[in-house]
């Protein structure tokens, strides 16, 4: 093994890397929009009427929040084959990227929901609203601000685990990295510029969360 | 095979393997306590060079994934020289990951410590070290430690990952489990019960309880 960066070798692996940063970003995209979907679900869940509804779904959720990823990745992955259902890499991984941030995703949307001020309820109410129009027209979007700086969190740190999903299969950046370290032997420059990848994603989506809240404020009416 | 024979024949190994889990997550949680300490007084500094040392390790550790960072230092380092035991590497990527997190509860904790506090402290005349082990940091301590219950939970499920350098904790041993007897449902769904008792009735209470204790000592209970 030579010792050292070596330039030359970091400039052929790049082009390969850059191809898999798609599949990382289609990853954590997928993740993310079940996630939100999954999040919203438990929400309405939780809040309601039924008290035994409310408590197996909180504590579902703590048990998948305290549980690793990694482990729920190759439950998923394996646990279905035993029962005839097969499940494809990505099929499995979306699903427990989805079901893991989704329930700290319901976290944060409930939250966001309880930041809304009780006179917009009576209001609604008073107006002979709907539930679902209520939801909706007033609530969800004075829930929203409040709520941005969590769901963004939270995509970040759905990016940063969809390299867990490398140990199913599934080619993204780590297992690029991965596949050309067993080739050539060395590990350096792969798993450096895969770092440097994500930290070129990572860093500027924080700042771009900042700037998503600042006009959904703006856009709502509310000052910054 | 049974539920019960499952676990008598394999009961061992599980054992072993949450020892090295326990392992894992009280060294990592001590290394991340020391850095997490130490960067976030550090990002409070008023010297540029030292604020700047301490931001570059918490954006750099922050800003990228564990595995990554597991990976980096278990098959890049030693490159440099530098060959670290699998389980060594372990403790030190989650331990470094988590005390990046780390910094920055111990920075705002501090921030939120009143104004006044401060002010107090220098009024009687009191040292900047004793004014910082004395009045700001046990109040910052009160202030962060609900935070810590959160990211420990973080660093024990971080842990699981090492199993993925080899080292023999319990993903490992479940992994081996399954690849030896097929019973995924039951090695997996073992282990993700494992995890969630360690967390909820061993952390999270555990925590509880030191915030009940420091909460009585500043007299605010």
């Amino acid at each position: 093994m030579t010792t050292a960066w070596d330039w030359a070798f970091a400039a052929e692996i790049l082009p390969r890397l850059i191809h898999a940063t798609g599949y990382t970003l289609l990853a954590a995209g997928g993740g993310y929009l079940i996630a939100l979907i999954l999040g919203l679900a438990l929400t309405f869940l939780q809040r309601s009427r039924s008290r035994v509804l409310t408590i197996v779904v909180r504590e579902v959720m703590e048990f998948v929040r305290s549980t690793p990823l990694v482990l729920q990745i190759f439950f998923i992955f394996y646990v279905g084959p035993q029962f005839g259902l097969r499940l494809s890499p990505w099929t499995a991984g979306m699903i427990a990227i989805g079901l893991h941030y989704g329930a700290y995703l319901s976290e944060v949307f409930r939250g966001g929901i309880e930041s809304v001020p009780k006179g917009q309820w009576e209001a609604a109410t008073a107006l002979n609203l709907s539930t679902v129009k209520t939801y909706v027209r007033i609530i969800l979007p004075q829930a929203l601000p409040s709520a941005l700086a969590g769901m963004g969190n939270y995509l970040v740190g759905i990016l940063k685990d969809t390299p867990m999903l490398a140990v199913i299969g599934v080619t993204e950046l780590l297992h690029a990295a991965n596949t050309i370290g067993a080739e050539s032997y060395r590990y350096l420059e792969p798993y450096t510029i895969v770092g440097l990848i994500f930290l070129l994603l990572s860093l500027p989506a924080a700042a771009l969360i900042r700037s998503a809240e600042t006009w959904v404020r703006k856009k709502l009416g509310l000052n910054a | 095979m049974s539920y019960l024979d499952f676990l008598t024949t394999y009961g061992p190994r599980l054992a072993s393997g949450t020892a090295v889990t326990v392992g894992q997550f009280v060294l990592a949680s001590l290394l991340a306590v020391i850095l997490a300490g130490t960067s976030g007084l550090m990002l409070l500094s008023a010297s540029r060079g030292i604020r700047g040392t301490a931001l570059t390790y918490v954006e750099i550790f922050r800003g990228t994934s564990l595995l990554v960072q597991l990976y980096w230092i278990f098959f890049a380092l030693p490159i440099f020289g530098l060959t670290l035991e699998k389980f060594t590497a372990g403790v030190l990527a989650v331990g470094l990951n988590g005390g990046a997190y780390g910094a920055m509860l111990v920075k705002g904790a501090v921030m939120a410590v009143p104004k006044g506090q401060w002010e107090a402290a220098i009024a009687i005349n009191m040292t900047p070290t004793r004014r910082m082990l004395r009045i700001i940091l046990p109040q910052a301590v009160v202030i962060m430690l609900p935070g810590w219950g959160n990211l420990l939970i973080e660093i024990l499920k971080g842990t699981a990952l090492v199993a993925l350098i080899s080292v023999t904790d319990l993903m490992f041993e479940v992994r081996q489990i399954n690849n030896a007897s097929f019973k995924s449902a039951e090695a997996f769904g073992t282990a993700l019960l494992i995890y969630y008792v360690l967390a909820r009735f061993i952390v999270t209470p555990g925590m509880r309880g030191i915030e009940r204790a420091m909460a009585r000592r500043m007299g605010r209970a």
